[in-house]
C-alpha cells in the first residue's frame, strides 16, 4: 500500500500529527486540479467561441457615452492605502488571537491575562485611530479636521 | 493495488459529485435568487425556458459562451484575462475544508464526506478569502476604466475592512471547539449549535459574510446607479459569467462556513445528515438574498465606519467575554 507508505515517511517523531494524512492531501491536490482546469477551460473556452470585431470606439472604455480623458490608473487615493496598512496590523492580531484560543485551557488564567494584555494594546491602536479621524471617510469630517489643522 | 484502484475511483467520483452540486447549485441560485426577488416585487422573474424557467441556468451558460469576449484598448491583458478565474477559483477551492456529512462506511472502507480535512481549516478559508480580494482587484484595475477602478477600489476596502470582524468572530468559535478543525467544531456542536450559546459572534459573523459577499446592503463595489456595473463593467460573455458565478459560489460556500461554524453542520434529528446540511445552506441564502430584496444600500462611510467602529470593538469584547466565561466555567488554574 504505498499511500500508508508515504504517510509513515512523512510523520516524523515531532509534528507526527500536525500532518494531515497523504490520502487527504492527495484529495486536496485532485480538488485543486479539477477547479483549477475546470475554470482554465470555461476561460480558453470563451476565447475561442465567439466572434470578435474590432473599431475605434468599441474598444474604448465606457464612460457613459463620453470620450475617456486621462488614464484611468492614477495615484490611488490615501485612504485606502490606510485601510490596508489598518488591515495588516489587526489581521496579525487576529492570528495570534487565534493561536490562543486553540490553546485557552492550557494556558488558564495567565494565558488569557497575557492575551487580555495584548488585546488591550491593540485596542488603544484602534482608539487612537478613531481618535484621529483615519477611520472617517465622510468628506466633510476631514475638510474638517484639515482646515482645523491649519493644512 | 485493487485497493489502491478503489480508493482513488472512490476519491475521484466523490470529488467530482462535489464539483457538480456546487457548480449546480450556484448556478440555480441564480434562478432562485431571479425568482424569489421578483415575487417580492410582484413580478414573475424568468419562466420562459423550461417548466416554469427551469432550463434558465443551462440556457444563460450557452449565452454566456457563445458571446463576444471583449477585450478593452489599453487594458492589461493577461490580468484582464485572469481575474475573473481567480475570482471562481478562491470561491470553489474554499469549500474543500467543509464537511457535508459524517464519514461514510462504503466497501469496508471510511471515506470522509469532506474533500481534506485540514487542521488548521478555518486559517486555510481564511487565506483563501483573502486571495478572493485579488480577483475583483485585479480584474477592476486591469480594465482601464474609471468606473471599474472605483468599483476595485471599492471592494478592496470594504472586503478588508470586513475580513477582520469575521476573523475576530471566529475566535469564540474556536475557544468552544478548541480546533481549527471544521469537522471538529462540527462535531463540538452536536448537542447545541454554537449561534445558540453565542449569538453575538453568529450577528457579526453573519454581517461580514454578507459585507465579504458584496451583497445587498453592502453592494458598493457593484453600485450600478453610481458605478454602471463596478469592477466587471468592462467583462463580457463568460468572463462576466465567471465574476457572476464566483460570486454565487461564494454565496453557497459562506452558507456552508456559516452552517458548519454556528448553526451545527450536518446535526439535525430525523433526516439523514446531507439533507440537513443542504437545508441548512439554502437557508442561509435564502435569508441573503431575502435580505437582499429588502434594505437599500449604505453609503460608503457608512459602511466603513460601521465595520471598523462597530463590529470591530464588538467583536474584541465578545471574544475576551467568552474566553473568561469558559476559563471560569472550566474551572483553569
Amino acid at each position: 500500500m504505498p499511500l500508508e507508505a508515504l504517510s509513515i515517511s512523512t510523520a516524523g517523531a515531532f509534528g507526527s500529527e500536525l500532518m494531515p494524512p497523504a490520502e487527504s492531501l492527495l484529495s486536496l491536490g485532485l480538488y485543486v486540479a479539477m477547479a483549477v482546469g475546470l475554470i482554465a477551460f470555461l476561460l480558453i473556452a470563451c476565447r475561442l467561441i465567439g466572434q470578435k470585431t474590432h473599431s475605434k470606439f468599441k474598444d474604448q472604455p465606457y464612460e457613459s457615452g463620453i470620450d475617456p480623458t486621462g488614464p484611468a490608473q492614477p495615484g490611488r487615493p490615501v485612504p485606502f492605502y490606510l485601510v490596508a496598512i489598518f488591515f495588516i496590523v489587526f489581521d496579525v492580531e487576529v492570528v495570534f488571537i487565534s493561536t490562543w484560543a486553540v490553546a485557552y485551557d492550557l494556558l488558564g488564567w495567565s494565558g488569557f491575562l497575557q492575551i487580555l494584555f495584548f488585546i488591550v494594546i491593540l485596542f488603544l491602536g484602534l482608539v487612537y485611530l478613531w481618535a484621529e479621524g483615519a477611520l472617517d471617510w465622510s468628506p466633510s469630517r476631514q475638510r474638517h479636521s484639515a482646515t482645523k489643522e491649519g493644512r | 493495488m485493487n485497493d489502491l484502484l478503489l480508493t482513488g475511483l472512490l476519491m475521484l467520483i466523490k470529488l467530482g459529485m462535489i464539483l457538480a452540486v456546487l457548480l449546480t447549485m450556484a448556478a440555480y441560485l441564480v434562478l432562485a435568487e431571479r425568482k424569489l426577488l421578483a415575487r417580492m416585487q410582484r413580478r414573475y422573474g424568468p419562466n420562459r425556458v423550461g417548466f416554469g424557467g427551469m432550463l434558465q441556468p443551462l440556457a444563460d451558460l450557452i449565452k454566456l459562451l457563445t458571446k463576444e469576449d471583449f477585450l478593452p484598448a489599453q487594458a492589461d491583458k493577461w490580468l484582464f484575462l485572469l481575474a475573473p478565474g481567480l475570482a471562481a477559483v478562491t470561491a470553489l477551492l474554499a469549500f474543500a475544508v467543509v464537511p457535508f456529512a459524517p464519514p461514510l462506511e462504503l466497501f469496508g472502507r471510511q471515506l470522509p464526506m469532506v474533500v481534506c480535512d485540514l487542521n488548521v481549516g478555518i486559517l486555510y478559508f481564511f487565506g483563501l478569502s483573502s486571495l478572493a480580494v485579488y480577483g475583483v482587484a485585479l480584474g477592476g484595475w486591469a480594465s482601464n476604466s474609471k468606473y471599474a477602478l472605483l468599483g476595485a477600489l471599492r471592494a478592496m476596502g470594504q472586503m478588508l475592512s470586513y475580513e477582520l470582524a469575521m476573523g475576530l468572530s471566529i475566535v469564540p468559535v474556536i475557544l468552544m471547539a478548541r480546533s481549527f478543525s471544521l469537522t471538529e467544531i462540527v462535531q463540538a456542536q452536536a448537542s447545541l449549535p454554537f449561534a445558540l450559546t453565542n449569538p453575538l459572534a453568529f450577528g457579526i459573523f453573519f454581517i461580514a459574510a454578507l459585507a465579504e459577499s458584496k451583497r445587498t446592503p453592502f453592494d458598493l463595489p457593484e453600485a450600478e446607479n453610481e458605478l454602471v456595473a463596478g469592477f466587471h463593467t468592462e467583462y463580457s460573455g463568460m468572463r462576466f459569467g465567471l465574476f457572476f458565478v464566483g460570486e454565487y459560489l461564494n454565496l453557497v460556500v459562506l452558507g456552508a462556513i456559516i452552517t458548519s461554524l454556528f448553526l451545527g453542520g450536518w446535526h439535525g434529528p430525523l433526516l439523514p445528515p446531507i439533507i440537513w446540511f443542504l437545508g441548512k445552506v439554502l437557508a442561509v441564502a435564502f435569508v441573503f438574498i431575502w435580505i437582499r430584496g429588502t434594505l437599500p444600500r449604505l453609503r460608503y462611510d457608512q459602511l466603513m465606519a460601521f465595520g471598523w467602529k462597530a463590529l470591530l470593538p464588538l467583536a474584541l469584547v465578545n471574544l475576551l467575554a467568552t474566553g473568561g466565561i469558559l476559563l471560569w466555567l472550566g474551572g483553569a488554574s
